[in-house]
């Protein structure tokens, strides 16, 4: 009724942000095709040869791709599980803890990493980890011999897992410190009255007023089962642990960019891409339908 | 909260303080170490002595990379990256969030452009096919590449819709009486209303910006033109060969100058310091905002 005059300035101001959207997010999906095609730089997207499924028939006999396939999805869904409970028991401690003043410096401090590139934080963990470096000398201190922490393939994924937990965890934990508030003070009085102790209340009031959020945000990270986290990865891995670290992402990028085979690694990449887009559909539409999650 | 007094109950007050204090100290001891080195003498970090102090205290890294035209070159091709990309990034986010916080009856065709939007922050095409358009755009070599590539942070795009859908109609209604057109609207009613929420996007797009390095990697051809983490991923990370021995990757960690590393990774972490007490202000709205809604 109103303002129908309106939606000419509304399209007005979509303009610049759908140009954008088109030129760098939707153009190159495009580009797609080339994991159907014997892709050829010289000849382009027009005249290269279709080949069907061939690159991904030949993907599968790869046996390079069965590795990076289960590279990735070992570190990832222990990054999921890590990412899950490390945070929530550093909230359940943080809510436990009485003095206001040292809270707020503790989360100001765990909150600080998540700011922080890969780049950087590899720069300094390498140098940490290094054969010299301060973990080996406290290692030393109990009688353990040094380790050369990077060149080892047995130790690098829960090396991967274990600095992208320790990165991420203070900042994850917000999330559960804001429903921990929502809480109903009520109900600790209550149970306190009642007699509960410290360990029965976090157990039978804390826990339950927060399974909706543990719950949800187990089932938002389903999308995240095949991304293993490229920066880190790729900042931190040699070819000494390819064996156990190289995943789809950084696989890609070598084969891609670096060899040139444009077409394998283009359906690599659509694999990585169909089946990531399906597990977030898919948790979202459980998210919303068991806890009323929106978006938007 | 009903407050208790017995002796265990003490004892794990006591242990928790304890606990979390070690928590948060591993969380910055790392980055504690890499100041300590940065400002040690070269043989005592390269033979591994400094722990929690400097050993052998002097600048000289410092003194080193402040005549040093590379690394500022890379520092400054970041800071303009980071204010092009943030004043771009503000801009169009606002622009895209407004109309799309209109009702359908105010807007009809809003809801196709909002599942386009999402459908573009879900799919995507994968590195190669962009990386191919990026180079027929002739981008390469520019700072747009470097401002553009990440293409439209949709994300950003939703908190502000959401804040913008969370304002009071009254105010909106209040001002239509008056006779103000969209664009006044916008511009003298929602922006300022929404400053919590501008401010968080700003401080993402900020860090996004000066933490990327992987679009200075593939779309710069030479290092004169890499932001500032591309220049310092490409002194950090061991160079990329095909086969290795244990002891050649030993070898060639122990090459690297540590000291001057350690000072430049630190002068690198420097900004995000400087805002870092602003983003806490704001962040935790800003990811709150997101969550479930009644």
């Amino acid at each position: 009724m109103r303002n129908r005059s309106f939606e000419k300035h509304y399209y007005l101001m979509l303009l610049p942000g759908l140009i954008w959207l088109v030129l760098i997010n939707i153009v190159p999906m495009s580009g797609i095709v080339m994991a159907f095609q014997d892709f050829n730089p010289g000849a382009g997207i027009w005249k290269s040869e279709w080949i069907g499924l061939e690159n991904f028939e030949y993907m599968f006999v790869l046996s390079d791709s069965k590795t990076v396939l289960f590279n990735t999805i070992y570190i990832a869904v222990l990054k999921i599980i890590g990412n899950l409970i490390v945070p929530l028991v550093f909230a359940l401690m943080l809510n436990e803890l009485r003095m206001q003043i040292v809270k707020r410096w503790v989360q100001t401090i765990v909150y600080l990493p998540h700011f922080l590139s890969w780049v950087i934080l590899s720069g300094i963990l390498l140098d940490v980890f290094a054969f010299k470096g301060p973990v080996n000398s406290l290692l030393g201190a109990f009688g353990i011999e040094p380790v050369l922490f990077f060149a080892r393939a047995d130790l690098f994924p829960y090396i991967i897992v274990g600095s992208d937990v320790w990165k991420e965890f203070g900042f994850n934990t917000i999330i559960y410190l804001a429903a921990l508030t929502s809480i109903n003070p009520a109900l600790y009085e209550a149970a306190a009255i009642d007699g509960a102790t410290r360990m029965k209340r976090l157990w039978h009031v804390t826990l339950p007023g927060i399974t909706t959020t543990i719950v949800l945000l187990a089932v938002l990270s389903l999308g995240n089962v095949l991304n293993a986290g490229f920066d880190q990865i790729f900042n931190l891995y040699n070819p000494l642990v390819y064996s156990t670290g190289d995943i789809i992402d950084t696989w890609v990028y070598r084969s891609g960019l670096l060899n040139l085979q444009f077409s394998l690694a283009t359906a690599m990449g659509l694999l990585k891409s169909v089946v990531s887009f399906v597990l977030i559909v898919v948790s979202y539409l459980l998210a919303s339908k068991f806890a009323n999650y929106r978006i938007f | 909260m009903v407050k208790e007094q017995s002796y265990v109950s003490k004892l794990f007050d006591i242990a928790l303080l304890v606990v979390l204090i070690v928590i948060a100290l591993v969380c910055v001891m790392p980055i504690w170490y890499t100041l300590a080195v940065s400002l040690s003498d070269k043989a005592a970090a390269a033979a591994g002595s400094v722990r929690l102090w400097p050993v052998g205290f002097n600048w000289n890294s410092y003194q080193t990379i402040m005549t040093d035209s590379k690394f500022f070159n890379s520092f400054g091709i970041s800071l303009q990256r980071v204010v092009l990309g943030s004043v771009i990034n503000f801009a169009v986010t606002v622009l895209l969030a407004y109309p799309l916080s209109k009702s359908v009856r105010d807007f009809r065709l809003r809801n196709v452009f909002m599942w386009l939007l999402v459908f573009c922050m879900l799919f995507n095409g994968g590195l190669i096919p962009w990386y191919m358009v990026m180079k027929n755009y002739g981008l390469m070599d520019t700072i747009w590449a470097l401002v553009l590539a990440g293409g439209v942070q949709v994300f950003h795009v939703i908190l502000v819709v959401n804040f913008f859908r969370n304002l009071p109609k009254e105010l909106e209604e209040a001002a239509l009486v008056d006779g103000a057109g969209p664009w006044y609207m916008l511009v003298r009613l929602f922006v300022p209303l929404a400053v919590p929420v501008l401010a968080t996007i700003t401080l993402f797009s900020i860090v996004y910006h000066w933490n990327e390095f992987f679009h200075g990697l593939v779309l710069m051809s030479s290092a004169e033109k890499y932001p500032l983490q591309t220049y310092i991923q490409q002194l950090v990370v061991v160079i990329d060969t095909t086969s290795m021995t244990e002891d050649e990757y030993k070898k060639l960690s122990e090459l690297s100058n540590q000291t001057l590393n350690a000072a430049k990774i630190f002068i690198a972490m420097i900004p995000v310091l400087v805002i870092y007490p602003f983003l806490q202000r704001f962040f935790i709205h800003g990811i709150t905002l997101g969550s479930v809604k009644e």
